[in-house]
């Protein structure tokens, strides 16, 4: 199909400026990662030449070395199916600090329902409930933690959108609700002993699996469906998306719902991984899928950024959490990194806004 | 009554607190008429549109549509009647392309039993805007390139090609060519000539006399809040408009309206 209208208008209008993809920056930037590692790894005189990712000497199967990337993905995925709703929520030119502590709650709530009846024959020590509750189909405490996600981001996009508060305020306020629920919860007790197909959730390569294929899916959806058209209309001129008839109240309370569950359904995960859950889980987390949605592009003014973008942000941030380990940097320095690296990526994203036309 | 009446007004105000903005307008319009709209600024004429188009409520007063008495309770209710608006702001998603932008609110669709989570229907909505363009003789490079991308009078083209992308029954242009260079307002004018021979009502809110008086057929002045003259372009001049948009002269219908 042709691109250009052919008009009886008289006027050539100056050449359209093709854009480079924001994807490729960010995608270039963990070449650039990775190769400062593949070279710091062979320049230290204490790292005897190993290699990072590539490896030319033929110590692997392959050249690459497969081991370390998906150690590298399995440490992101949990915090990228976060950054997934993140990303969607700073679409709309919103924020959602509660998604952190919202992993805790989740967690603990979830695996209530989750645990098994006897542990080496004697009763579970850590049941929260009675046997009613032991032993129960895999999707019942999944739709438990999805329901109450649903149900905290419900209220996160009402007062955001019908009460008009900040998002940053109305979802600080919802931070501390939900680490105060995760700690109510169980008494500050961890729930423990979930069962096996619990467990199978957060198992081996399952969170990558999860966070691959919810990545694929709002792609999809934010690409492809009327939601996502919405989301970035919104983000990007929200007087312009009223106007146009968009229910843009209704709308947002369905995103921060969205972001909500995915954040809920991260914190089943990352409690069937551990095979526990307790309070203190997922402490940063929502700072961390936020800078995964700021380094893949997702304008802090909303309307600009993809899901691709995201999931090259979690793999900048999983690379350079591997390479610091790699060169043996403790963790001070690694967050010395990311909280440079995240600048770097918001007056990146200024400096295009400022030179768009 | 009668259906040559596009739209009508009986009485229409508006008031804001104490600041009566709009006071008993009794406007009228036929079919395939162009009429302009001028006035000083703060005399009205962006109130009285945003009380046609249902983007504010009125205060008092009808508004006829086709012979029916409508009420509109939002712009989206007014654009589905068939009351098509550029705003004066502009209203486009900067970083949306032009069919996203011409279809905001109301895309085409498939699989609608996903309910929000619906597919868009990028090819129908594609093959829309290029008629819809190409109707209103609009140029733009390329359609699939974001409005951020675009210069002021492309905006404007795109906003305006709404109108013709969706047939629709009256068009009114808020300052259409306030903030757009020499050629730009020659495009945007040329596509006022495509309406007007396509025989689509139009109202034009505009301060400039040479655009007016080249374009329509019939001049409504407003002045603090109320209509003061009602002009066929044919029996009046650029000096005549500006004594009554100034205060120096009111139409006889309109004695002691001001």
């Amino acid at each position: 199909m042709s691109e250009t209208s052919d008009g009886i208008g008289g006027l050539t209008f100056d050449k359209s400026k093709k854009s480079w993809p924001n994807e490729l920056n960010v995608l270039l930037a963990l070449f650039i990662i990775v190769a400062v590692f593949e070279i710091l790894g062979q320049l230290l005189p204490y790292m005897n030449d190993q290699s990072f990712l590539f490896d030319t000497r033929g110590r692997f199967d392959s050249i690459f070395n497969e081991a370390r990337l998906q150690i590298i993905i399995l440490q992101v995925a949990i915090i990228g199916i976060i950054a997934l709703g993140a990303t969607q929520v700073i679409l709309t030119a919103g924020i959602d600090l509660s998604s952190g502590p919202l992993v805790a709650a989740t967690a603990m709530i979830a695996m209530s329902f989750g645990q098994t009846e006897l542990v080496n024959g004697n009763p579970n020590p850590k049941a929260v409930f009675g046997v009613w509750a032991m032993d129960l189909p895999v999707i019942v405490p999944i739709a438990i933690g999805l329901m109450f996600g649903a149900f905290i981001g419900f209220i996160n996009g009402t007062f955001v959108a019908f009460f008009r508060i900040p998002p940053f305020i109305a979802t600080l306020g919802m931070f501390l609700i939900c680490r105060g629920i995760a700690l109510w919860w169980s008494g500050g007790r961890p729930v423990s002993f979930p069962t096996e197909s619990y467990k199978f959730l957060g198992s081996g390569m399952m969170p990558v699996v999860w966070f691959l294929a919810l990545a694929a899916i709002f792609h999809v959806i934010l690409k492809y469906t009327v939601y996502g058209k919405h989301t970035y209309a919104i983000g990007s001129n929200e007087e312009a998306a009223r106007m146009s008839g968009i229910n843009v109240k209704r709308h947002k309370v369905l995103v921060y719902m969205v972001a909500s569950m995915l954040a809920a359904f991260a914190g089943v995960v990352l409690s069937a991984k551990a095979s526990t859950a307790q309070a203190g889980m997922g402490e940063f987390y929502e700072l961390f899928a936020i800078a995964m949605a700021v380094i893949g592009g997702i304008s802090l003014t909303g309307g600009r950024g993809s899901i691709i973008g995201t999931v090259l942000g979690a793999m900048v941030l999983g690379v350079i959490r591997s390479g610091f380990t790699f060169i043996k940097l403790d963790g001070s320095y690694q967050l010395m990194a990311m909280g440079g690296i995240i600048i770097a990526a918001v007056v990146l994203d200024q400096y295009r806004q400022r030179n768009r036309t | 009554m009668d259906n040559d009446i596009v739209l009508k007004t009986e009485d229409l105000t508006k008031h804001y607190g104490g600041v009566h903005a709009l006071e008993g307008a009794n406007f009228e319009m036929k079919k395939g008429e162009h009429v302009a709209i001028m006035g000083d600024n703060g005399a009205g004429k962006s109130t009285f549109v945003r009380q046609i188009t249902g983007v504010e409520q009125r205060t008092r007063g009808k508004v006829f549509f086709y012979g029916d008495e409508v009420n509109f309770a939002g712009p989206l209710d007014a654009r589905e009647a068939g009351i098509e608006t550029v705003f004066q702001t502009l209203a486009l998603a900067d970083d949306l392309n032009v069919p996203d932008n011409l279809f905001l609110g109301r895309e085409k669709t498939k699989w609608n039993f996903l309910g929000p989570f619906r597919f868009l229907d990028y090819k129908a909505m594609h093959a829309d805007t290029m008629a819809g363009l190409e109707k209103t003789g609009v140029k733009i490079p390329n359609i699939r390139n974001t409005i951020a991308n675009m210069s002021g009078g492309q905006r404007q083209c795109v906003a305006i090609a709404r109108t013709a992308t969706f047939a629709s029954k009256l068009t009114i242009m808020d300052e259409p060519t306030a903030a757009l260079g020499v050629q730009e307002t020659a495009q945007v004018e040329n596509i006022i000539r495509t309406l007007k021979e396509a025989d689509e009502p139009l109202i034009l809110v505009s301060h400039n006399m040479r655009q007016v008086m080249e374009l329509v057929d019939r001049i409504i002045v407003f002045r603090r809040g109320r209509m003061v003259a009602n002009l066929n372009v044919n029996e009046t001049n650029g000096e005549d408009v500006v004594s009554y948009i100034t205060g120096a002269k009111t139409g006889a219908e309109f004695e002691g309206a001001a």
